[in-house]
């Protein structure tokens, strides 16, 4: 399951207004016109639903993103221009277009509150990804808990990984296949953990890709093994766009963190990964996506 | 090695293919002596089944001998002959401890496909489209076996391949589908399609201790088969309803339980089969669900329906009303084949059953293409085929 964290109701509130406003604008563009004072003329309405395009998009966009601010900035932007279009413009009823001025002046300030608290925060664009799956293993909680806790497993079970190294107490030193097969290395450090139950772990400043993660065991009811579930959170390089790139690829973690899961449960179960004709490592999208007939290969392959 | 390949819908050929592998550690690598077509082969052949790829190696009912195995299998030996579960099955698993085998929870690698169509994943199965798996099957000259510690019968004694080959699905099936109906002294058993499942479904449930047996299907030499065992049978074609003879078989009452061995390419006399067809066709719904309907409908009140006929997804007009409001009981599966293979084979040991009595036809691999159009089409009173690679 993919999540977005909580988004800022003030900010849903403004997308909202936005798209409403941007559609009254194109589909009744003389009548909103003439109901801010103006003359309503040819040139106007055209004025008008021209607004209402950009009006819709600033709002989807600010409702799209999970810390809109500079959608919420260009909305403001938008705002000023309206004022002094609206401070110049032909009107009819003078009385009126002041009211409407003044309805996008206040709207001005929160565009522009929100717009500049939510740019500041983490200096990322904010488009922090968590992701949550889970298992049941047939197995004592101490039992999985050490062998996630021995870091170096981790390659066994979470296909991306090549080598987790344990530094010192805390500190470990990950490699992983990146984009186009180049490896990719960082270092993590251990934020909490607990034994049989829980550990948690955070890349170090200077990682391509900044994620955290965290691992909860605990008994499944009647002596059922261990419920494992985990929560990685990461900021995608190339935000928004680049998690929905990674998706398209088939990398998206989500996908990855239940084929590990899977892995996870195969190996300390059966003691192997499951591999066949068709899914020759197992489970992974690229291996469904690139899902080979169900005959035996030519290749060699090693044996696990 | 041969192998017998799906090429695509009513299309498969004796291809050559490289020969398997150890993958694993837990393999072992069988050379075939027997194999059989089964009839959930046909639901494959005739397309519908998704997720089949052209050149998919067909075929999960094999016995032979192991030639090669993985550091990890210490109860086998190169030479050994052995009998192989159509599931494949890790052993270490909730389900498999629960000895529900064909519901193993490791070992689908394709699980992620298997759970878009199903909700959960059941189990890899030999030969039987990417969505148990993607794993070639036994229909050729050898065939990769995984968790070959767990699955794979030793056979000891001198018995012949026909006698000890259908452990691997059909007998477990047939009689997993007479022990769902839980049978009690007195219990009258309707048996809807009398195929090779068919066939042991019958007999199991007289092995289990049913009164009677009645048997439903079209073809007479299969109708004899099921009398042969001590069935009574109705030619479905030849009465004018089902549901209305069985209540005059049994004083009005329906049978006790019954059996589906017919799955989701029913035949049916009459309106309605045109209707599930052209739905089927246009992929509206993926099974014809006659025979189930009716035996929902025939059993009676506070009955057991066992479906073991394959249904792939999603039926029309399933009469969901009879079930509720006459407190039935459905119960289904994949035959956990493991859980009866050793005992099965102590009731052939004892005598109780030979289960060679199915072989209609015996081939060479060569002719399989011929063998499926056999027994597609029941030509020359086709039954059940066995294949000698």
């Amino acid at each position: 399951m993919a999540q977005r964290r909580g988004k800022d109701p003030v900010a849903t509130g403004i997308g909202l207004f936005s798209i409403a406003l941007g559609v009254t604008q194109l589909a009744a563009p003389r009548w909103l016109a003439r109901t801010i004072g103006l003359k309503g003329n040819a040139r106007q309405s055209q004025f008008m639903r021209l607004r209402g395009l950009t009006e819709i998009a600033g709002g989807v966009g600010i409702l799209a993103r999970r810390r809109p601010a500079k959608w919420l900035l260009a909305r403001a932007g938008g705002d000023v221009a309206d004022l002094a279009l609206l401070a110049r413009a032909e009107s009819r009823s003078h009385a009126r277009t002041a009211g409407a001025m003044g309805a996008v002046a206040g709207v001005l300030l929160p565009d522009l509150l929100e717009g500049v608290r939510l740019g500041r925060g983490d200096g990322s664009d904010g488009e922090d990804v968590s992701v949550r799956k889970a298992t049941t293993i047939r197995l004592p909680q101490e039992e999985v808990y050490d062998f996630w806790r021995d870091l170096e497993n981790l390659p066994r079970f979470m296909v991306h990984l090549e080598s987790v190294q344990q530094l010192d107490e805390t500190r470990s030193q990950w490699r992983a296949k990146g984009p186009g097969g180049r490896p990719v290395e960082w270092e993590a450090e251990l934020v909490e953990e607990r034994p049989a139950e829980l550990i948690a772990w955070r890349s170090l400043p200077g990682a391509s890709v900044q994620h955290s993660g965290r691992v909860r065991f605990s008994p499944a009811p009647g002596g059922r093994g261990t419920e494992v579930v985990v929560e990685l959170t990461y900021s995608p390089p190339g935000g928004g766009f680049g998690a929905l790139a990674a998706k398209l690829s088939g990398e998206e973690p989500a996908t990855q963190l239940a084929d590990d899961l899977r892995r996870l449960k195969q190996v300390l179960e059966a003691g192997e990964v499951a591999r066949s004709d068709g899914s020759l490592e197992g489970h992974s999208l690229t291996e469904h996506l690139k899902q080979r007939a169900a005959q035996p290969t030519k290749e060699e392959v090693t044996v696990r | 090695m041969k192998a017998l390949c799906w090429t695509g819908r009513n299309s498969v050929s004796v291809e050559n293919v490289p020969d398997p592998q150890i993958l694993n550690d837990r393999d072992a690598i069988v050379k075939i002596s027997s194999t059989a077509i089964c009839g959930s082969d046909l639901h494959l052949y005739d397309g519908y089944v998704p997720t089949m790829k052209k050149g998919d190696v067909l075929g999960h009912e094999f016995m032979g001998e192991v030639v090669e195995i993985g550091d990890a299998v210490a109860n086998l030996k190169v030479g050994d002959r052995v009998v192989v579960p159509f599931p494949i099955a890790c052993g270490n698993c909730t389900a498999c401890r629960n000895e529900l085998y064909s519901l193993c929870e490791n070992s689908n690698p394709n699980a992620r496909l298997a759970e878009k169509l199903w909700g959960h994943s059941p189990a890899g199965i030999f030969g039987y489209s990417h969505l148990t798996g993607g794993y070639a099957g036994g229909q050729a000259e050898y065939a990769r076996v995984p968790f070959a510690d767990v699955g794979p019968l030793k056979i000891e004694n001198g018995w012949t391949d026909e006698q000890v080959l259908f452990l691997s699905d059909i007998f477990p099936t047939g009689y997993m589908g007479a022990e769902l109906c839980d049978i009690q002294p007195g219990d009258v058993i309707g048996v809807w399609g009398c195929g090779p499942v068919g066939q042991f479904a019958i007999r199991s449930a007289f092995l289990l201790g049913a009164e009677r047996v009645i048997a439903i299907d079209r073809f007479p030499e299969r109708l004899q088969m099921a009398a042969d065992a001590g069935a009574e049978t109705i030619d479905y074609e030849a009465v004018d309803s089902v549901p209305e003879t069985l209540k005059e078989l049994t004083g009005g009452r329906g049978p006790d339980a019954a059996i589906d061995c017919v799955g989701l390419e029913a035949h049916f006399p009459g309106p309605l089969y045109a209707y599930d067809r052209v739905k089927q066709a246009l992929r509206q719904e993926t099974e014809r669900p006659f025979a189930l309907r009716e035996a929902i409908m025939s059993v009676r009140n506070g009955g057991i329906v066992s479906i073991m006929g394959v249904y792939g997804g999603l039926v029309d007009k399933f009469p969901i009303g009879a079930v509720v409001n006459r407190s039935l009981t459905l119960k289904s599966g994949q035959c956990h084949v493991h859980r009866y293979i050793r005992p099965l084979l102590e009731r052939i040991e004892k005598g109780e059953i030979d289960p060679s009595f199915v072989v209609t036809h015996t081939l060479s691999l060569d002719d399989a293409p011929k063998g499926y159009e056999l027994f597609k089409h029941k030509h020359d009173d086709c039954v059940k085929v066995v294949l000698k690679p």
